[in-house]
């Protein structure tokens, strides 16, 4: 079991390595949102993999509460990059 | 191992692996739009698939985990299309055009309806 | 603001409070008695205000019918999704990137909003293909590669197979 975790993290951070790439690289501000919208949502998938790794219920919630966080903040910026805000 | 640990452990490489292409795709499509399509695609699958594998494994001890498992995996998979829909729409409104290969004219459909609509205004 | 009849206002307060209901549940994974009772005081109050905001389950949604064309929907799907991850997964791991993108549009014969708004995620979530823009009855749809610009042929190869559906439903 420990090894299957190690096997899943290991390609979660080349996820999160590449995506971070893109999002310091990006050429325009639309390509650093749809960087920012990957890295949310691998965070929380990493969140509740680690929430089961250390046995916290809790943390689930705030795999959750990120969710909808990063959510509403890919909402607001499109908003904005759209001229309606 | 016992089978819960066998099949929520299959369902967590799987998603590991989707959420890794999900970032490759990320780093290597030429422009905004094929990003979007990487990215949404292969990280909604890649995000369930996880989640799912964690409720399964937490199946044997206790119950409440893959109901809030389940309340984090419905969300995600209702708010990521929506946010990648409206990047998308913002994306050509604030005039990034998408990269196209072939030098059909009909290849951007959307050209005309911000053509028509522009012309309107005016 | 639309005038809704009493019927209405009253099929649409019960829809949410159960549904809302279902969701306290989830959230607290437990059913202790002042959880619940807490849970129905709350989403009473919720569901009595946001009586105009979700208008688009009335009752008739839990006909027997309906339920099984939504489970055969999610199964249709399903396949979808897995399909268009190994496509994504193929373009993405080939070395010469064999993608061909631009922006097909077509029409629908859904009527209501709220279909138009599963169609319009369901396509994003299907091989190739993202929904750009939804303008009355046009669907924009940003395609990784392209097979034909023709409306008519578009919608037999993108939407179909989950309007036929979809128009049972709503």
């Amino acid at each position: 079991m420990t090894y299957i975790i190690y096997i899943a993290l290991f390609f979660m951070i080349i996820g999160l390595s590449l995506s971070a790439v893109r999002f310091v690289k990006g050429p325009t501000a639309g390509d650093r949102v749809v960087a920012l919208d990957t890295l949310t949502i691998i965070i929380v998938s990493g969140l509740v993999l680690l929430s089961y790794v250390f046995d916290r219920f809790i943390y689930m919630d705030v795999a959750l509460v990120y969710a909808v966080l990063g959510f509403i903040g890919v909402i607001v910026i499109a908003r904005y990059l759209e001229g309606a805000l | 191992m016992s089978l819960f640990e066998i099949i929520g452990g299959f369902f967590l490489v799987l998603g590991s692996i989707f959420l890794f292409l999900g970032g490759l795709g990320i780093f290597r499509m030429p422009d905004v739009y094929n990003r979007l399509q990487a990215g949404t695609k292969a990280t909604t699958l890649g995000a369930m698939s996880v989640i799912f594998g964690v409720g399964i494994i937490q199946l044997e001890n206790d119950w409440t985990w893959i109901v809030k498992a389940m309340v984090i995996l419905i969300f995600i998979a209702f708010s990521n299309p929506i946010s990648s829909h409206a990047l998308a729409r913002a994306m050509y409104k604030g005039k990034t055009y998408p990269f196209i290969k072939s030098k059909d004219k009909d290849m951007d459909a959307y050209k005309e309806y911000i053509d028509n609509q522009k012309m309107e205004e005016e | 603001m639309q005038n809704l009849s009493l019927t209405n206002k009253l099929s649409n307060f019960i829809v949410n409070w159960v549904f809302l209901m279902l969701v306290w549940i989830a959230f607290t994974s437990s059913f202790a008695t002042h959880e619940l009772i807490v849970g129905a005081l709350t989403t009473m109050v919720i569901s009595y205000l946001s009586i105009r905001l979700f208008t688009c389950c009335t009752i008739l949604i839990f006909c027997p019918v309906k339920i099984m064309y939504m489970i055969w929907y999610l199964v249709v799907f399903l396949i979808a999704l897995i399909n268009s991850n190994m496509d994504v997964a193929r373009r993405v791991l080939s070395p010469s990137l064999p993608i061909n993108p631009g922006i097909v549009k077509f029409k629908t014969k859904l009527t209501t909003n709220y279909s138009k708004m599963v169609l319009a995620n369901s396509i994003t979530l299907t091989p190739g293909t993202l929904t750009v823009d939804v303008v009355d009855d046009t669907f924009y749809v940003h395609w990784i590669d392209v097979k034909t610009t023709n409306p008519e042929e578009a919608y037999t190869e993108i939407a179909e197979r989950f309007e036929k559906i979809l128009l049972k439903i709503f």
